[in-house]
């Protein structure tokens, strides 16, 4: 974990709204893992206490790259970065995604950025399978291409039919599965996405006995385990609950340790 | 180089700068990027006699310069601190500041004991304020007389420096630093979070989970000086100046009312070096005025033009 000035080399549209930003950022790419986030203090917006979150999408050499949308405040006022810039960094952050167990078929379920933050374990794990993506419309999908130069078989669902199959990505992954030999290996599902695609993915993980990792998407402040902000609700072996810092101990969980209720996982 | 070692009654400390209970954690969150041994001293997140689950999300909401917070002291209660977090903080040499709290006078009582006996505790700081826990215990805060009776209640059970944190939503805060001198306390601290609310008017909802909160941060600083400033006039006993930190000129400001010490809360969430950059901004203000120590500087606010 650092806490470094990055640079802005770069930063471009992608489409829908996305941008994907350049950093030098050399201390700290070196440690990053496939899952973990960075936490940026947004420059130019001091009335504003907080950092914002944001996976790594790639990290190589000295580089790291953010892929983000402008949805609100502090990504608006990102959009405003250009060359030459710094802004301050803390990061790597979190558990990410563990390595896929030997025999195991993997799979990527991913919607919004989540492209972006499975784009690392992609390219990580050894052996590659399918990977969905969903989103509302055309422009929401993102790095197909990169998908596939991996290996990836990337299967695509839109809720308007605008590319790919319509409706949900769930829709996909249900057609897929009934397709499949049911001695076939086990499933190692790894999602990232809004919150309704990831309890999906728990519920076709509780049905099929599959393992799933779901990376969360909780409002965060300190980002290190201080404040208590990120917390979700996690069940314990003694069948209890307790809540788990997604910024620490997340924010990627396995599925079946979440208690997707309104107030826990919402 | 001028002096920045200060004393809160048998706390001593090499700097005036210490960190705000709830966040910073328990010591270990920040060990990767602060020095903790640079610190004045660590105050860890509240303790109580038992653990403690606390509120549901969304717990903080922020705010212009500020922050809203409804955590609702979420805690391992006072065993589990004592194993988990205190053989860590051993290891360091900054001293270690217990912010406790309780439901009842009993409670505290207990915590405080128990504290007592452990290993590696150098003060216990008082949580009276805390706006976010329904239990009532937000009455110790800004009812006189529960206040004078909770902290010599846990004056009575520990020789621990011992700081009462003053909750700032009272008429007269002078009233209650006087109290907790009497009661026998070291020295005291404030300003506690702010009782502050935030209403999303889409959903027509709170924006925290448990519906009201404490508001922090740079907004409420000004307002904290304020309060320092009439409390530290109010009694002989050290005062530790807290609210709104960010940078030197923020603490200094608490120093030239009247603090002896100040700890910096929200602007770890945003710069975890925050602290350490005011310690070295106090020196060097420090050396640049001529003053050979921060007790020097205290309490020389020139009031007339
Ligand atoms: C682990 C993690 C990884 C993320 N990775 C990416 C990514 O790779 N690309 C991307 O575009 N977005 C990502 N996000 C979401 C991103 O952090 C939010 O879009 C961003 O914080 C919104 O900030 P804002 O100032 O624009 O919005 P505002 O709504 O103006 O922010 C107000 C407050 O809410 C908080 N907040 C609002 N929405 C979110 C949210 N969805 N998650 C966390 N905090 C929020 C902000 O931190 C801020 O404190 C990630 C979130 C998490 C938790
Ligand atoms: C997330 C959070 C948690 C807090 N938890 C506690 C606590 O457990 N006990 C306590 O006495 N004060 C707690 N506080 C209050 C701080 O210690 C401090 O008094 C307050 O934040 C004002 O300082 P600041 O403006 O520099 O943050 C908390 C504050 C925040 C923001
Ligand atoms: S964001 Fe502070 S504990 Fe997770």
């Amino acid at each position: 974990m650092h806490c470094v000035t990055a640079e802005v080399i770069h930063q471009e549209v992608v489409h829908g709204g996305y941008r994907v930003l350049q950093l030098r950022a050399p201390d700290l790419v070196p440690h990053v893992q496939p899952g973990q986030f960075v936490h940026v203090r947004v420059p130019h917006m001091e009335a504003a206490v907080l950092r914002r979150p944001f996976s790594v999408y790639k990290a190589d050499g000295d580089v790291l790259q953010i892929l983000y949308k402008g949805v609100g405040k502090g990504t608006r006022t990102m959009t405003f970065l250009a060359p030459g810039d710094t802004l301050s960094l803390l990061g790597p952050l979190g558990h990410g995604f563990p390595t896929l167990q030997p025999g195991n078929d993997p799979i990527l379920i991913a919607g919004g950025y989540g492209m972006a933050a499975l784009y690392l374990l992609a390219r990580q794990l050894p052996v590659k399978g399918v990977a969905f993506f969903g989103g509302r419309s055309a422009p929401d999908i993102l790095c197909v291409p990169e998908f596939e130069a991996l290996g990836w078989d990337v299967r695509i669902a839109t809720e308007d039919g605008s590319l790919g199959t319509a409706g949900r990505v769930t829709v996909l992954m249900d057609d897929w599965w009934a397709a499949r030999s049911h001695d076939a290996a086990h499933v190692e599902a790894y999602a990232c996405g809004p919150n309704g695609m990831l309890q999906a993915v728990a519920a076709r993980a509780q049905q099929h006995d599959w393992t799933a990792w779901v990376s969360v998407d909780r409002n965060m402040g300190c980002g290190v385990g201080a404040c208590l902000t990120c917390v979700l609700k996690t069940r314990t072996p003694e069948g209890d609950w307790v809540w788990q810092r997604s910024c620490t101990e997340g924010p990627v969980f396995d599925s079946r340790q979440i208690v997707w209720d309104a107030e826990g996982a919402s | 180089m001028a002096d920045l070692q200060v004393s809160i009654g048998a706390l001593k400390m090499k700097t005036p700068v210490m960190v705000a209970s709830g966040t910073f954690g328990y010591g270990p969150e920040y060990a990767q990027l602060v020095d903790l041994n640079q610190l004045g001293a660590i105050v860890v997140k509240g303790i109580a006699s038992e653990p403690t689950k606390g509120n549901p999300p969304p717990r903080t909401f922020e705010t212009p310069s500020g922050l809203l917070n409804a955590i609702g002291l979420p805690n391992p209660g006072v065993e589990g601190f004592i194993t988990e977090y205190l053989p860590f903080l051993r290891q360091h040499t900054v001293p270690v500041v217990v912010n406790i709290w309780g439901r009842t006078i009993e409670e505290y009582v207990a915590v405080a004991r128990r504290l007592s006996e452990a290993d590696g505790v150098h003060a216990l700081e008082v949580n009276v304020s805390c706006p976010n826990i329904k239990e009532g215990s937000a009455l110790f805060g800004t009812d006189l007389d529960a206040f004078t009776r909770v902290v010599e209640a846990v004056r009575a059970a520990t020789t621990l420096p011992l700081i009462p944190k003053l909750a700032p939503n009272v008429a007269d805060i002078g009233a209650f630093a006087r109290a907790a001198e009497n009661a026998g306390a070291d020295g005291i601290s404030l300003i506690n979070s702010l009782p502050a609310m935030a209403v999303n008017i889409e959903t027509r909802r709170p924006e925290l989970g448990n519906g009201t909160g404490g508001l922090t941060g740079a907004a409420i600083h000004p307002f904290a000086v304020k309060m320092v400033w009439e409390a530290a006039r109010a009694v002989q006993i050290p005062v530790i100046g807290i609210g709104g930190i960010t940078n030197a000129r923020d603490a200094l400001e608490f120093l030239i009312v009247g603090a002896h010490a100040v700890a910096v809360g929200t602007a770890s969430f945003t710069d975890p070096n925050t602290a350490l950059d005011v310690t070295a901004g106090i020196a060097d203000y420090l050396d640049r005025h001529g003053y050979p120590s921060v007790d020097a500087l205290r309490g020389t606010l020139k009031w007339e033009r």
